[in-house]
This record gives structure tokens, sequence and C-alpha cells, in this order.
């Protein structure tokens, strides 16, 4: 396990090149980047979407989340994606 | 850019889970459009894909018609499109197919020689929506790298790759690697360091077209491959988290065939300067092909309903080893094109796969530019240029 990318006050951007969008013929969200895409579980969608949608920390990037969907437990779920979309170099910490 | 079957099937939790070909009753309809604008190129790389005969396509799509094009692939649901040549900056409306192709929605690839490209157009294209420039080179030093593309060119590429990271995009560089040039590997890559690249892809020379042509002057040996690929997985530890090396090893040393367009009619559409649809860029020199016209039929049913596209689709038209074969559904029997160049038949077993009754065919290419490798430089075959005049020569136009 590597040292975690992300703390509460990290704040997450996409990568350079990478695109988030909506595709109707995927009934999905998806990472389009050159020469793919990767197509987004709607968990994996709410975080990016607020991510792409304006620069804010993790901490407050949770807190819309969970106003979002009645208060659930997401911290960890949010951390575990942050790490995985960075080692597979989709987004990084500013 | 054959390449782009693995460049899909390297991402993580990409799209190629999704791709294996379990229901052939539903056909997938295509992700990626591959424009080929136009066949003009300044350059004449003996190595090109483009089709031989390249010199008599002359009437190419307007500007109106390719902007169709994209709108009905974009309808069908494909997210990527390489805008490809020959050189597609030769095409006067690269603006004008770039703005719109990224308003409909696509991730817009230029796979560019850099030849015709400058510092202002590279940040107009960067405002009107381009999503990724490649910039390709020939080789890592002015002389060999003009050789081989057989004109003057390597200073303007080095500055051109400079310009598209200035224009704000990651500094992408494409060498495709042959005999004469890939033992120059580490000087190769000590050129993308020194440029600050941040993706190099050491594309292996796919034998098709000219390529084909010049098989046995460019065929490296088992020795080069060897040291070669020691060589990049060096700098692929040394430059981590720097820069990311893709090297792929050429299907000639392989044993198993490449999973070529991830399965005919499946994943990839091509469109050729003059509107033909093709399942692959090199599928016009198969015998027996229809070649559908963007002109006369919707790119919709050219997909779905042609002979061409269904011709090769699914599982059904194999024959023996492919046929009860348990890796079928993981390489699709290898690639059609290079089955037919090697044995006249289209339908066999890519002869790559050591279960084929061809694997000999490689085996024997292999020796062949073994010998022509150990002639001296009069004795050698030189290489044929892609150019207008030896298309028309060869090809008796």
């Amino acid at each position: 396990m590597s040292e975690p990318k992300f703390t509460e006050n990290s704040v997450p951007v996409l990568a350079l090149g990478y695109r988030f969008q909506w595709e109707p013929a995927q009934d999905c969200h998806v990472l389009l980047y050159p020469e793919g895409m990767v197509k987004l579980n709607p968990a994996a969608s709410e975080i990016l979407k607020r991510i792409v949608e304006k620069k804010q920390t993790v901490g407050e990037l949770i807190t819309e989340l969970k106003i979002a969907f009645d208060g659930a437990d997401l911290d960890d779920d949010v951390y575990q994606f942050l790490e995985e979309a960075h080692d597979n170099d989709w987004i990084r910490a500013e | 850019m054959t390449t782009t079957g693995s460049e899909q099937s390297k991402a993580p939790g990409s799209i190629a889970g999704s791709l294996s070909m379990d229901d052939t009753s539903n056909i997938r309809q295509p992700l990626w459009l591959l424009a080929e604008l136009t066949y003009a190129c300044p350059l004449q790389c003996p190595y090109c894909s483009n089709p031989m005969d390249f010199a008599n396509i002359k009437s190419e799509l307007t500007t109106q018609e390719w902007i169709e094009v994209f709108k009905e692939a974009r309808a069908m649901g494909a997210t990527q499109l390489g805008l490809s040549g020959g050189e597609p900056l030769a095409r006067p409306d690269i603006i004008e197919l770039i703005t719109e192709a990224r308003n409909l929605g696509f991730y817009t690839n230029l796979i560019t020689s850099g030849i015709g490209l400058t510092a202002e157009k590279a940040k107009a294209f960067k405002e009107a929506g381009l999503d990724h420039i490649q910039v390709s080179f020939q080789a890592s030093s002015e002389d060999l790298n003009n050789l081989i593309a057989g004109t003057d060119a390597f200073q303007h590429k080095i500055e051109m790759a400079k310009a598209v990271k200035a224009a704000g995009y990651p500094m992408v560089l494409c060498f495709v690697t042959h005999r004469q040039n890939i033992d120059k590997i580490d000087e190769i890559l000590d050129l993308a360091i020194n440029l600050d690249a941040d993706y190099v892809e050491l594309a292996t020379t796919q034998y098709y077209g000219w390529a084909m042509h010049n098989r046995d002057q460019l065929l490296p040996l088992k020795e080069q491959l060897v040291r070669a690929e020691a060589i990049a997985h060096e700098y692929q530890e040394k430059q981590k988290g720097n820069m990311k090396i893709y090297y792929v090893v050429p299907d000639y040393y392989e044993v198993r065939p490449k999973a070529c367009m991830n399965g005919w009619g499946n994943v990839f559409l091509t469109i050729t300067p003059d509107g033909t649809a093709l399942p692959c860029h090199a599928a016009r020199e198969l015998p027996g092909m229809e070649l559908p016209n963007v002109r006369d039929t919707s790119v919709s049913d050219i997909w779905n309903g042609s002979n061409d596209f269904n011709r090769f689709r699914g599982f059904d038209w194999m024959k023996e080893p492919c046929r009860s074969c348990d890796e079928k559904t993981k390489d699709f029997g290898g690639c059609r094109c290079q089955a037919y160049m090697l044995t006249g038949d289209p339908a066999v077993a890519d002869p790559v796969c050591d279960k084929s009754p061809h694997h000999h065919l490689i085996e024997e290419a292999i020796a062949k530019g073994r010998e022509e490798a150990a002639k001296t430089e009069e004795q050698a075959k030189p290489l044929v240029f892609r150019n207008p005049k030896n298309s028309k020569e060869i090809c008796g136009l």
C-alpha cells in the first residue's frame, strides 16, 4: 500500500487530457482520454461530477455528497475511490 | 494507427473489459472512428500503412461530407475520433473539422507528423477544442529521421513537439520502430526525456501497405528486439511517474495473434479519404470487398447491414484451428489482412499463431529479413519510399 495521496484538505482535479461526460449510448458517465474510455459506475460519477464542477477540498466534497445522499457514511468510499483514481492517472491532488 | 487496439486495453478499468463478444446476435456499435482525412503527406515513410495504390484515390470527402460522417458515427455512440491520414494537417479545413467534432462530443485525437503545424496552429486547435495531439518521429537523429522520412523534417518536429506542450497539451510522441532504427532506442528515449515528453509510444512497424512491400528491409532481428526490450524496460523503471513509455513487441515474434481491431466490425470504423468505410484501414486490399461508401449509404447501414462489416464479425466465419479454439474470444483469430497477405485466404488463422498450419510463413519472413540484413549496402534491396510516383509505378496506375 503506497502513501495516501489525499487528505481532507487536498483538492482533487482531473488529470490533463481527461474529459468527463455523459454518454447516452452507454447510458452512463464516462472518462475520455487519449484513445480510450472508461465507463463509470454511478458512485464514481457522483464524485467525479463534483471534481469537474468546481475546485474544492476533499472535505468539502464529502460534505456535499452527504447532503445529497441523506448523510450517508461515505468518507471511506470517497477516499478509496480517490486513491484508485489517482493510481489510474485519472486525477491528481493539488 | 493499428496500435489503437492495445491503446484501449492498456487502460485500467477501460472499455476493453466490456468488449468481449459473447453475444454475436447483437451487433455492437462503433466506439472508434478513424477519419483518414487525406492521403496527401509531405513525408514518404517506407513503413506507411496506407494502401500502395493511394495515388489512385483522388476524390476526397468535402468538409460537409466529413461533418455528416462525424454526426452519424457520434449518434451511434462513437466517442473517440482519430484525425489521421496521410497528413491530416494537409486539409485546409482541419480547424473547422476539429470544431465540429468537439461540439458533437467526440474526444478528438490528431495524429500528425508535425509537418504543417505551427505554434499558432497548435494554440488555435486548443481553442477549437482539440483534445490530444500525437507527433510522430521517424528516429532520434536528424540524419536517420530525414533518411527514413524521405524529407528534411527533424528540426521542425522537435520545435512542434515543444509547441504542442506550450499550447497546454501533454506531449505524446510516437516513434515507429524497425530494423533500421531500433538499435537507437536509447537515443530515441533520451531525446524524449530531453524534450520533457509525457508519453512515448515505441510503436513497432506493422506490415501492411508500404511496410509490407518493404518488410525484408524493416523487420527487426530477434537479437535487436531482445536488446531494445531490455532498454525500454530499464527506461520505464527510471522514468516512473515522470514519462510513460509504451513498448509493443512486433507480432511476428509472438506465438499468438493480436486481437486485431478488437474484432472485425466490433469497435473500429475507418473512413478513408474518398468516403470508403472499412472495418480496419488495411481492409481495402482484401479480395471480395464491396467497399461501401458514405456518399451512397448511411454509416449506420454500412456498419450494421453491409456484407463487408458482417463478413468476419463474430465467430461463424472461422475455420480450424480457430473455430474450436478456446482462445478465439481473446484474439478473434488475429488479423484478416495479415492472414490474406501471407496465405491468400482472409478467413484462415493469422499465421502469427503457432497453431496455424501457415505459421512457417512467419518464420520464413523472419529468415528472409535476416538474409537481407546480412547483405552489404550495395547488395541490399533499397527501401521503396511512399510517394505518388512509386504508387503509380508499382500499381501500374
